[in-house]
């Protein structure tokens, strides 16, 4: 990513390097481990560099262990880095500083901070204090949520009477109420439906756009990187793979599209245009090159009666597949 | 939405932080009254037993045991089950989960310090406990007949020494409990503590019954001013003297409790960010 004079959040050559003991199964090993123990050194994040300017939307994707958590976890000041630098908003996030911390949120769809035991507004009027906002502040934010959220009737019930998905607003509403200028979001939408997952997205992408925050979003789920962020870090084994945008993704990874064409006359013999993927009910679907589409389309309309034609990008599930799949330890990067 | 809650005037800072979180432990200890009351039923059969004990000690001696009489003892071991309750503080059998399940990332990502959690918390929940204690001590002072003997004075001091005890406690076993931070295995250790809590704390026995290099011994740690010392005001026979000096090592301890705190929580937060979790 090109720098950027105003980043909210610029990381530089950051790295994680944990410790693991390592010993082989059985009686023996046990004993040997005794006298002789052995570490392996696991290198979870290894030289990450970005910068994110204030008020973009950020999607952070990478299988299951490629850093993602530890590198939030970091910024959020939960982890002291092995080497390297970080500041958000100015400050060192591991420093601590409650400045930085009244200003940033760390919301993990896995874990939970809302009182169990009593309705999700006690727990709102904790966080109140706890940041200290103003009153007249603090009723007009949190209105507002609820509002945006549609959790006013959900608030009043203990919280362990809601649903995964109502609990997961709630938490979210907790994490905002003091309106932090920086979000992490580690899986937020994680075991979600899918009408819950986009109620969220939509409210997080409303709360950027009043708000003016910078969101560094993790998540599995595609959907909410395709409706939320313009920008995508892809990291792996602790190494941004690439740092662009999810455009370009496409474009660099799949350089493909997906031609589907329903013929009025079944049967016909279409691998001339493209490399036939399937053929389904009469409609065939052809890969071809995203630069040939045009021509491709124009070719088959001049040449069959076609009942339909649609033309398709590959999923993103897909080309970050590919992202890996290309992927080399040398760092590919883009602009947006 | 419609307005959720009009706001009370309201405290600000750390104290309308405490007011808050105290008010939420009365909400949520409220919803578990039975728990509450099944765990305090529970508790006083402790104290119970050591009072018939001694009572038939000291009847068997003619009445009392090194000056003690059984009306005495009933005093003592009633007020016991105060203190006991007003001591009950973050056990540092919890320090494990609160690591492993991620609620300590969750407070250290918030501007507070989190030992404020649990000492607002647990305050709050003793006011449910008091009300809950009321009627037990009443049973307890029906059947065993205490003999009290308080001045206005020594009711005073009690009221802050039971505090005072609330808070050493809260501190040295925050102060255990963060040894989570460099390994879990900590119970043996836990269980020495404890052990030397029992015997020179007042809660196993009146110091008084200890010899009386272990009277000088318990003068000297922090224990007794969790235990003993907060139940001899009001169920003793202190000079003012003894009361104060009491007090002094109260606030003494506290001071050093505090600093050991925030030197262990320091360190140890450095090792947790260091290695997570």
């Amino acid at each position: 990513m090109a720098a950027s004079g105003d980043a909210d959040i610029r990381v530089s050559d950051l790295r994680k390097t944990f410790k693991v003991p390592e010993r082989d199964s059985g009686l023996r090993a046990s004993l040997r481990s005794l006298v002789h123990r052995k570490h392996r050194d696991v290198h979870a994040v290894a030289g990450v560099s970005f910068e994110i300017p204030a008020g973009e939307i950020v999607g952070f994707l990478g299988p299951n262990g490629a850093g993602k958590t530890t590198t939030l976890k970091m910024l959020s000041g939960l982890l002291h880095p092995s080497s390297g630098e970080a500041t958000v908003l100015g400050h060192v996030p591991w420093r601590r500083e409650r400045d930085y911390l009244r200003r940033m949120t760390l919301v993990m769809g896995n874990r939970n901070q809302l009182q169990w035991d009593i309705p999700a507004l006690d727990s709102f009027e904790m966080n109140r204090a706890i940041y200290r906002v103003p009153d007249a502040e603090f009723r007009a934010i949190r209105d507002e949520i609820v509002e945006l959220l549609e959790i006013g009737d959900l608030v009043r019930k203990p919280v362990r009477n809601l649903s995964l998905g109502e609990r997961m607003k709630a938490e979210i509403a907790a994490a905002l109420l003091h309106r932090p200028k920086v979000l992490f979001l580690d899986e937020p939408t994680i075991g979600l439906d899918v009408t819950m997952q986009k109620r969220i997205r939509t409210f997080l992408a409303e709360y950027n756009r009043r708000y003016g925050a910078t969101i560094l979003l993790t998540s599995h789920y595609m959907a909410d990187v395709q409706a939320l962020c313009k920008r995508v870090v892809v990291i792996d084994h602790g190494s941004i793979l690439y740092d662009g945008s999810l455009r370009e993704l496409s474009t660099r990874y799949a350089p493909h599209q997906t031609i589907n064409v329903s013929l009025a006359e079944s049967g016909q013999d279409l691998s001339g245009y493209g490399e036939v993927l399937g053929t389904e009910d009469g409609r065939v679907s052809l890969k071809v090159a995203k630069d040939q589409t045009s021509a491709v389309a124009a070719r088959l309309l001049a040449a069959y009666e076609v009942s339909d034609l649609t033309i398709e990008d590959p999923p993103v599930e897909d080309v970050i597949e590919q992202v890996f799949a290309d992927s080399s330890p040398t760092t590919v990067r883009s602009g947006p | 939405m419609t307005a959720v809650r009009e706001p009370r005037r309201r405290l600000r800072g750390l104290p309308g932080l405490y007011a808050v979180l105290m008010r939420t432990a009365v909400q949520v200890q409220l919803q578990y009254r039975t728990a509450n009351y099944a765990y305090m039923l529970g508790m006083i059969a402790e104290p119970v037993i050591y009072l018939v004990v001694w009572s038939s000690v000291a009847r068997s001696q003619g009445g009392a045991v090194e000056g003690i009489t059984v009306g005495e003892f009933a005093a003592y071991y009633i007020v016991w089950t105060l203190v006991r309750n007003m001591n009950i503080v973050f056990t540092p059998y919890g320090w494990e989960q609160r690591i492993r399940q991620g609620e300590l990332s969750g407070m250290l990502v918030r501007p507070v310090h989190p030992i404020h959690y649990d000492l607002a918390y647990f305050a709050g929940w003793k006011f449910v406990v008091i009300l809950l204690w009321l009627p037990i001590a009443a049973g307890l002072a029906l059947i065993f007949r205490p003999t009290f003997d308080v001045s206005v004075l020594e009711a005073g001091i009690f009221l802050i020494a039971i505090w005072g005890a609330y808070l050493i406690r809260s501190m040295l076993l925050w102060v255990l409990g963060m040894v989570t931070f460099w390994t879990t295995r900590v119970s043996a250790l836990y269980d020495m503590y404890f052990t030397a809590e029992l015997l020179l704390s007042g809660r196993l026995l009146p110091l008084a019954l200890l010899p009386a290099w272990a009277v000088t011994l318990a003068d000297v740690l922090p224990f007794k001013y969790t235990f003993g010392y907060p139940i001899e005001v009001i169920a003793g026979d202190l000079s003012t003297r003894e009361l104060f000096v009491g007090l002094g090592m109260q606030a003494l301890w506290v001071g050093l409790g505090a600093l050991l705190v925030a030197v262990v929580w320091r360190v140890g937060v450095r090792r947790y960010s260091a290695v997570g979790n």
